[in-house]
């Protein structure tokens, strides 16, 4: 895995790790997760290249684009 | 100040709200109802002559010196098995005493080599003072006739000597192996004259027994009998210096028992109030690394990784270390340099560092060692709870009716701690010892020991904790078993009834969750009953629980089901994790970590940051830092490039060693303090030595919250404590920082910690010891914490679903291996490899249950290759049934075995804590060490090579 790969795959755990949580506030889980943990490169990374990323991740991304 | 034992009062401490007065000796005592006479007299400094007895075993009453008279009684009673009376009135001293415990000595003595001036307890021996004592001057018999002089000694432990022809046979050892550390290892064989001390079978010497080596029955000799080898060597100690212990999370204190600026020993400390007099053989007796020949004790320096070291002075280290961060920030960025505090290092310099970084640096790129073990303990606890921290005392456990363990092996992790709820396990006094639920893939020690029988062992596939946990929460709940009061009171009931339906679903129920975690429903159910119903029930878990890719809802799960079942808030109950390196607790707490201040605040707080800005007068980055495996991730994009690690061996103890390997080689500037020239530090271009615990002063804070002293007794062999290297360093860099010594560390972290306001320390040596938080509402500070009410205000319960691991077994890679350790290494190891605790574990071996080694036609003792989708490495294998068909078990404390590299990097969700304990592998017959190893071996010996200094200092 390269850092990019593992970044997807780290958001996706969270994403499926939230699972149980009904959709709007996984997606809120997620991006504040994200928000509260990944460093300013990292965040960056991903909003750059959202690729592969399930739906929640994927909006909770997209989020992350907007609070920002 | 001079050298004296620790006062011995004879007997425990009785415990009891009813006062009782008496006389002893024309001298009025009051002591708590059931303190025997023996104890009474010593609270007035009253020493009544004693053989057999010593304050940390129960009464025996064998010697029979003790005698004393009482007025209105017959006979002369032993003191040391009558408990006071109110208005009794005791004589200690008197003719017909006198010469009755004369007549007794007179006995010991003729059968006592009388070689007293070259003895190695010579003036600290209990025989030789009681001869004193009763005035013994003369001894008519035994001169000719049986003695048990000139027997053979047993020299086989490495640390302590066996002589018994000075032996009293006042079974004080083996009492105290029994009492104190639980393990019975010896008795007393035969009868009479013949009788004399065990260690098992006649053929068995003390290596060869199952003698853990922890020192408990050394300590409770009175005469040379079991002594110390470097007291034998050395001499007796002339004075004694109260420190804290550097190997494990229990925070045992001990005296460091010193002639000059030599240790002569190192004695459990019997106010310490983690280890109540307790050692292990670690603490007590591996302290020899510290000065042991491969320590480097000046600094180096090398421009790339295939050179050889070069010796500098410190000032050239210095300034090179500054303008290489300096060089490289300026290129590549502010971001692009970070550090890693250690787990092993006083708070005072976790606090520096993690300082160093976000003032110096200008950057949050700080992480610890805890990433690797304990983060999914702060994320969780403090979800659920409101505070990253255990809640109880260790004191707890002795009122706790039922006794939880998940993922953890104390016996062999956290010893001390484990003898104590060994005690509690154990029948005492009639009354039957707490019930044991054991939670782990292998049956541990504590499973099945004498006189313990878990009353249910779960032995769970591993990566399956939280399905285990969710079935044992689906049995309570459905059951109604539940304490819904509590919930109502304590917790958000909205929140709980979301989590109770979650838990309460079909697919939850044991019976059905059996398909993934291979317990017997039948067997969960009735531990998730004993746990909900037993009276008290405290849960302790380890490693075994963190480190997965759940490892943060594991903590979770656990945190809810102490909610649940109102099972947290008082003694003898809550959820304790067990930490394994000493300062785990403290690296965190000092905010270690790269999105938290001090005291876990977040660096995106607003008010945090100000208080350390106004303080420390620099801008604070409002971002998050890089977390160690993200360090490394963007080393390899190029992103990041140097790093300063103090005292953590990342190489060795982080998974995936080749991942960590490139990660280290891609960066233009790493910088490693440590005491040796440990793995990390092949891939280092700056080496600062490092000082032992013996050589500073600073804190320590164990599993249990408790801020401990270390004690500096000897001057740093490298010439700095390692407080004074990282102020040395910052200096460079241009902080002008000027702490005299640490305690002025300390006084900023509690300027600057709410939950530390009150430490200082003056505090400290006034209590000995104090446990977080301590502030105006709590100055003594908090032995069990939520009492009242949640840190958080409400209890939080988080649904906690099953998501299993990516992480899978197959045709390739079939069995499951997980990771441990055993007692007498700690961690990698790098310490007591240099000691000879290498006597018990001279490698790492590969745990597997005869039907899998079978089927690969493995005997026990063969090499094996073990490989994973990471890497394969070789080792020897040891087949036992402690292990599940499917599961191999290894430790990783030697750096050939190398076990990480065929961890894989996959980690938990919310905390990148790796997934240690998880990896697929498969095991087959092999000749010898892996390519990797061999080439591992070859780079490190090119590695370590120093260039001998032209110009010295
Ligand atoms: S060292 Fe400890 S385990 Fe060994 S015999 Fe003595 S008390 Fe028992
Ligand atoms: S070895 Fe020491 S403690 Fe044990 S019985 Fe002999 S004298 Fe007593
Ligand atoms: S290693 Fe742990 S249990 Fe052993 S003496 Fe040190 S602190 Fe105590
Ligand atoms: S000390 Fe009381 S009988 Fe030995």
């Amino acid at each position: 895995m390269n850092s990019q790969e593992r970044l997807v795959y780290m958001a996706n755990q969270i994403a499926r790790n939230v699972a149980t949580q009904p959709e709007p506030q996984a997606i809120v889980a997620v991006a504040d997760h994200i928000k509260a943990f990944w460093d300013p490169r990292m965040k960056a990374m991903i909003l750059a290249a959202p690729e592969g990323l399930t739906p929640v991740a994927r909006a909770a991304v997209e989020r992350l684009r907007t609070v920002q | 100040m001079t050298y004296s034992r620790q006062a011995d009062f004879g007997t425990p401490e009785a415990h009891s709200d009813k006062a009782v007065t008496l006389t002893v000796d024309g001298r009025p005592v009051t002591v708590p109802a059931g303190t025997t006479v023996m104890r009474a007299a010593a609270e007035i400094g009253t020493a009544i002559p004693k053989l057999c007895a010593t304050d940390s075993l129960k009464q025996f009453g064998s010697c029979r010196l003790c005698l004393v008279e009482i007025d209105g009684a017959r006979g002369t009673p032993a003191s040391c098995t009558t408990p006071v009376a109110e208005g009794m009135v005791v004589h200690t001293q008197t003719p017909r005493l006198q010469k009755l415990r004369k007549g007794v000595m007179e006995l010991y003595i003729s059968d006592h080599p009388l070689d007293c001036l070259t003895c190695a307890a010579n003036g600290d021996c209990e025989l030789q003072d009681q001869a004193g004592a009763v005035g013994l001057r003369d001894v008519r018999y035994g001169k000719e006739g049986a003695t048990h002089l000139g027997q053979a000694k047993d020299q086989s432990n490495p640390y302590f000597d066996f002589d018994p022809s000075k032996c009293i046979v006042c079974s004080r050892c083996v009492r105290a192996c029994d009492e104190v550390q639980g393990t019975l290892a010896l008795t007393i064989e035969g009868r009479g004259f013949g009788s004399k001390v065990s260690a098992g079978l006649a053929s068995d010497d003390f290596l060869g027994s199952e003698c853990v080596s922890c020192g408990a029955c050394v300590q409770a000799c009175p005469t040379a009998t079991l002594s110390e080898k470097s007291l034998i060597e050395i001499g007796t100690p002339e004075r004694a210096v109260v420190t804290t212990c550097a190997y494990c999370g229990v925070g045992c204190t001990f005296r460091a028992e010193m002639r000059g600026e030599q240790l002569v020993r190192m004695v459990p400390w019997k106010d310490g109030k983690a280890n109540r007099g307790h050692s292990c053989v670690k603490g007590r007796f591996a302290w020899g690394y510290a000065t042991h020949k491969e320590r480097i004790t000046r600094p180096m320096i090398r421009a790339s990784i295939d050179q050889p070291w070069r010796e500098v002075s410190w000032d050239e280290a210095f300034a090179h270390a500054a303008s290489e961060l300096k060089r490289i920030q300026a290129k590549y960025g502010r971001r692009s340099v970070g550090g890693i505090t250690s787990s092993r290092c006083t708070n005072e310099e976790t606090f520096l560092v993690q300082k160093l970084i976000r003032a110096g640096f200008g950057n949050n790129n700080v992480d610890t060692c805890a990433r690797v073990c304990h983060s999914p303990t702060g994320y969780g606890l403090k979800t659920t709870f409101g505070t990253s921290a255990g809640t109880q005392d260790f004191d707890s456990v002795m009122q706790a009716d039922v006794i939880l363990v998940i993922g953890a092996n104390p016996t062999d992790g956290h010893p001390v701690f484990a003898s104590r709820m060994k005690r509690r396990l154990r029948p005492k006094n009639g009354q039957p010892g707490a019930r044991l639920i054991v939670v782990d893939p292998r049956r541990t020690d504590l499973v099945r020991s004498p006189h313990i029988e878990a009353a249910h062992h779960l032995p769970l596939r591993p990566g399956t904790n939280v399905a285990v946990l969710t079935a044992m929460a689906h049995t309570i709940v459905t059951e109604g078993l539940a304490d819904e009061a509590f919930v109502r009171e304590r917790c958000d009931w909205d929140e709980y009834q979301e989590w109770a339906e979650f838990v309460s679903r079909p697919e939850n129920s044991p019976e059905t969750l059996a398909a993934v975690t291979l317990v017997d429903p039948a067997e969960l159910r009735g531990a998730a009953r004993l746990y909900a119903t037993g009276g008290n029930a405290a849960i302790y878990y380890g490693l075994g629980v963190t480190e997965h890719s759940q490892g943060s809802s594991t903590v979770m799960a656990i945190a809810n089901l102490a909610m649940a079942t109102g099972n947290i808030g008082r003694p003898g109950v809550g959820v304790n994790p067990l930490r394994g390196q000493n300062n785990v607790q403290g690296a965190c707490d000092m905010g270690s970590f790269p999105h938290e201040l001090s005291g876990y605040r977040h660096v995106s707080d607003p008010d945090a940051r100000a208080l350390f800005e106004a303080d420390w007068g620099v801008a604070i980055d409002p971002e998050p830092g890089l977390r160690i495996p993200n360090m490394l991730d963007a080393a390899v994009d190029g992103a990041f490039k140097a790093l300063y690690v103090q005292g953590e061996d990342i190489l060795q103890s982080d998974p995936n060693t080749s991942h960590v390997a490139a990660g280290l080689a891609a960066m233009e500037c790493v910088i490693v303090q440590d005491l040796f020239l440990n793995e990390t530090a092949n891939y280092a271009h700056i080496f600062l030595p490092g000082s032992t615990f013996l050589e500073k002063d600073g804190t320590f804070t164990n599993a249990e919250r408790r801020i401990q002293p270390v004690r500096k007794v000897m001057e740093p062999l490298n010439g700095h404590a390692d407080w004074e290297v990282t102020q040395l360093l910052a200096r460079a860099l241009g902080l002008d920082w000027n702490y005299r010594h640490p305690s002025e560390v300390m006084d900023e972290i509690a300027r600057l910690t709410p939950s530390f306001a009150g430490v200082s320390f003056a505090r400290l040596d006034e209590l000995g010891s104090i446990q977080w938080p301590a502030n105006d509402k709590a100055p003594d500070g908090t032995p069990v914490m939520h009492i009242d009410g949640f840190v958080r205000g409400k209890g939080k319960f988080v649904v906690t679903d099953y998501v299993p691991t990516d992480e899978k077994t197959g045709p390739r890679y079939p069995l499951l291996l997980t990771t441990g350790r055993i007692l007498s290494h700690y961690n990698v190891g790098a310490q007591t490899r240099r000691t000879a605790n290498t006597a018990w574990h001279p490698e790492d071996r590969l745990e597997i249950h005869p039907v899998d080694a079978e089927d690969r036609g493995l005997k026990d003792g063969d090499w094996v290759r073990l490989a994973s989708r990471a890497g394969e490495t070789s080792l020897r294998a040891l087949v036992t049934d402690r292990v599940a068909p499917g599961v191999v078990y290894t430790t990783f404390h030697h750096p050939q075995t190398q076990a990480n590299v065929v961890t894989t990097d996959y980690s938990d969700w919310a905390t990148n804590c790796p997934e240690y304990k998880v990896t697929a592998v498969q095991v087959s017959p092999s000749n010898g060490p892996s390519h990797w190893q061999e080439d591992y071996e070859a780079l490190s010996e090119r590695a370590r090579r120093i260039e001998t200094a032209e110009a010295a200092e």
